[in-house]
């Protein structure tokens, strides 16, 4: 294809590309992120493929693989424009009728989603309470673009905040409009992005590099996902613009291995972006060159730190560098870089777009914008949100996320990935932006937020992250090492029964210590789990240590599985699913746990039939002695 | 038969690396594209590597042993990827990733004796909404419950 050579011959592209399209031509649009195919969106979309083969239905209707909407709880997810109809657990059993009555004008109502507080059907995606209380500026545009057609992208509009920066503002417009902006990056620190680019820019040496960071590595956090699978070219289009900024004509993507489909799909994009000039020598005749390359990681935590992250693209191990050495300065191969988070990236179109003073009028004083957190754990709704910076955590998981699952009472969120904090009930209100979760103990973190209920154990969940840590540290300075280390025996002890009143002040010394001396942010910040657990639920560490009692009932070696004889109906079902045959009984006779078998799996207690409930779980109490042997036989009537 | 097999691996290697010659800071890279070849990165293939991007070896050997996609021994034909991300975990990874440990017979890390499973885990897969989640070879299972694990990997032998 010809290349674009000015910003007219952009609109004339999209003029045309526009032209072509029916905007009420009937269009089915399946979501195709990583988890509606884990969910076999793969089998709807196929389904939709061989329905649409047959005779007159090819050109009357449109197919179109989109990205990741964000309601991933209720896919594979399908939605028919221009009614934009949203169906969701579309299985391939569904299709036919759906292209039917479609066709016809009509809705297949069973598909649609059900308001679970008036028990109405809502047939409109944007009115589905989950979508109604976002404000979705980046996360958008994935449910109407396939990410591997750059023509959608372009279609809505892409690429015009490029060619405004080239053609019409100089470098130092552009780095001004960010800074008026108040951007700050959404990786984790919350720098003002602006400051950042400063430092790049006039830092001494040539080459300078611009970098996407794709490492999500926070578990419990897939925005950077959703975006790099579901519209590539909105992160390049913002990374170019940056170079642009700063001087740079090269840029690089890292990408996290574990994200196979958002590798392919930006390498996708690179090449489209090059065939239209849009990357490349003398960007749309503006005479500004640009290139992009990605690079995979290979499964390591620590590498989504920056200096760390740059060692990687190296072909080094992705270890961090002493922080006394600026990136901005000394960068990739020693020259100086600028490193920013997807989502940052992706920001940069919309300010240069629609203006500074536009994008200021989101938010809160100090943090401008939106933000995309994933809300999962046990919330209803799970799945990516993008609300306004301020928004009260409790909008969040109650209005959009529908509440704690399971009518269970909620117990704290979690927010910013491991090195994050948990926030109790009692916090709900307060607006989420990078002071006010600092405050609180926790952070923003990328943006995961994990909600939990009574059955999560908060010093188990503490031992999670502090042993997520410690596995991924580096090991390169002793207190990270060392000192999670010995955090993670702390807990440990704790959470098996053996722990001791002084525990608590050894783990209090040993997250002062993890904060004052390691390298990185890793340890710097690893110790915010326990230190926010033990601040909003220091009567759970009392309970395991003074008790030996672990109240939600997780820690293994403070619990016991017990059959209520007086429940028991010998149904035989516990016995059959348990793994370790720790269950004894048969038919009529009144099934009992060999405690000393009992790997504590828990099986037996989810598979009892709640009718019967006989299963009980118990903690911080002796189990009851066994029914004697003549009384466990169940006289029926009849 | 086993350096036979090994001579085969390094063959494949010294094919993928003919695209590469010199380009130390693509060793990454090159490791990613072999592990996902041959299944794992043999001594001999070490070597090679080193020869020709131009890597001190020990610079290989430390990225071969700091990353977790890497592997110096053979892999089965299938891994069998638990999700341990904290979605995952409030959801109950845990006891999946148990009930796959006992029914293949091996711990995470391990290879059964049939080469055919090999058991991992991973920090995150980023289907949150999902949890739990296992992958095995590239195929996604989400919403796992306890009981599937088994009817699952039974589906592929």
């Amino acid at each position: 294809m010809p290349k674009l050579r000015s910003a007219p011959e952009l609109e004339e592209l999209r003029k045309v590309i526009v032209s072509k399209r029916d905007p009420n031509k009937l269009c089915f649009t399946v979501c195709s992120g990583t988890a509606c195919l884990a969910i076999g969106s793969q089998k709807t979309f196929a389904a939709f493929e061989k329905e649409l083969e047959r005779p007159g239905l090819k050109d009357t209707v449109e197919l179109k693989a989109t990205g990741c909407p964000g309601f991933c709880e209720q896919g594979p997810i399908v939605v028919v424009y221009p009614q934009e109809v949203c169906y969701l657990h579309v299985q391939p059993e569904d299709v036919a009728e759906i292209i039917s009555q479609s066709m016809k004008g009509q809705i297949v109502e069973r598909l649609l989603y059900v308001d679970p507080v008036t028990r109405k059907a809502i047939s409109r995606e944007s009115d589905i309470p989950f979508y109604q209380y976002q404000k979705r500026l980046i996360l958008g545009n994935n449910r109407l673009i396939d990410a591997t057609r750059i023509e959608d992208y372009v279609a809505l509009g892409g690429y015009e905040a490029l060619a405004k920066a080239l053609i019409w503002m100089t470098p130092e417009q552009v780095m001004a409009e960010i800074e008026k902006a108040g951007l700050r990056g959404r990786g984790g620190g919350g720098f003002p992005t602006a400051r950042k680019w400063k430092s790049t820019r006039d830092a001494p040496g040539e080459p300078k590099y611009v970098i996407v960071n794709c490492d999500e590595g926070d578990p419990g956090a897939f925005m950077n996902r959703a975006l790099m699978e579901g519209n590539p070219h909105s992160v390049l289009e913002g990374l170019t613009i940056g170079a642009y900024a700063m001087g740079s004509h090269e840029g690089f993507i890292y990408v996290r291995q574990e994200y196979p489909l958002a590798a392919e799909n930006i390498a996708i994009a690179i090449n489209q972006a090059e065939d239209y000039g849009l990357l490349g020598k003398n960007i749309l005749g503006s005479g500004f060159d640009f290139i992009v390359k990605v690079h995979k990681g290979a499964g390591a935590f620590v590498s989504g730190e920056s200096s760390a992250l740059m060692n990687a693209i190296e072909g080094k191990v992705g270890e961090p560098r002493p922080k006394y050495i600026h990136t901005a300065e000394k960068g990739l191969w020693d020259k100086p870089s600028c490193l920013n988070n997807v989502e940052t990236w992706a920001d940069v179109s919309f300010i240069i777009n629609n203006g500074a003073d536009w994008f200021a009028t989101i938010g809160t004083e100090g943090s401008k914008g939106t933000k995309i957190f994933s809300l999962v754990g046990k919330v209803n709704n799970t799945g990516l949100v993008e609300v306004p910076l301020g928004t009260p955590l409790r909008d969040i998981i109650y209005k959009i996320g529908g509440g704690v699952r399971g009518n269970k009472k909620f117990k704290a969120v979690q927010t910013g990935g491991p090195s994050g904090g948990c926030i109790s009930e009692q916090y709900l209100d307060s607006p989420v932006d990078f002071d006010e979760l600092t405050k609180l103990g926790a952070m923003m973190g990328s943006g995961g937020m994990i909600v939990t209920d009574e059955d999560t154990c908060m010093v188990d969940f503490a031992k999670y992250f502090v042993h997520f840590l410690s596995e991924e540290s580096c090991g390169k300075c002793v207190p990270c090492r060392e000192g999670l280390n010995h955090m993670l025996d702390v807990l440990t002890r704790i959470t098996e029964g053996r722990g001791q009143a002084s525990d608590i002040q050894l783990l209090e010394d040993l997250a002062k210590m993890l904060k004052g001396a390691s390298l990185c942010a890793l340890g710097q910040t690893a110790a915010n789990p326990v230190l926010t657990t033990l601040r909003y639920f220091r009567q759970e560490y009392d309970a395991h240590i003074n008790e030996k009692r672990c109240p939600a009932g997780i820690c293994k070696d403070l619990i016991a599985f017990y059959i209520e004889p007086d429940k028991c109906q010998a149904c035989l079902v516990c016995a059959r699913n348990c793994p370790a045959d720790a269950i004894n009984g048969g038919k009529n006779i009144i099934h009992v746990i060999d405690q000393s078998k009992c790997i504590k799996c828990g099986t037996c207690f989810d598979v009892c039939p709640p009718r019967f409930g006989a299963i009980k779980k118990i903690s911080g109490e002796p189990v009851p002695a066994v029914v004697p042997e003549q009384d466990r036989v169940i006289q029926r009537k009849g | 038969m086993v350096t036979d097999n090994i001579k085969a691996d390094v063959n494949k290697i010294n094919h993928i690396l003919a695209g590469y010659k010199g380009e130390s800071n693509l060793l990454i890279q090159v490791l990613l594209e072999i592990q996902k070849e041959i299944r794992w990165l043999p001594k001999e293939g070490l070597l090679r590597i080193s020869q020709e991007l131009n890597v001190p070896l020990r610079q290989v050997y430390h990225a071969v042993t700091f990353y977790k996609a890497f592997s110096l021994i053979p892999k089965g034909k299938y891994t069998v990827t638990v999700c341990m991300g904290t979605a995952c975990h409030v959801r109950g990874s845990p006891r999946i990733l148990d009930r796959v440990a006992q029914t293949l017979g091996i711990n995470p890390g391990e290879t059964t004796a049939d080469s055919k499973f090999s058991l991992e885990t991973v920090a995150c897969l980023g289907c949150c909404a999902m949890g739990p989640v296992m992958v095995v070879g590239d195929v996604y299972h989400g919403k796992l419950s306890l009981d599937q694990v088994g009817r699952i990997l039974d589906s592929y032998n």
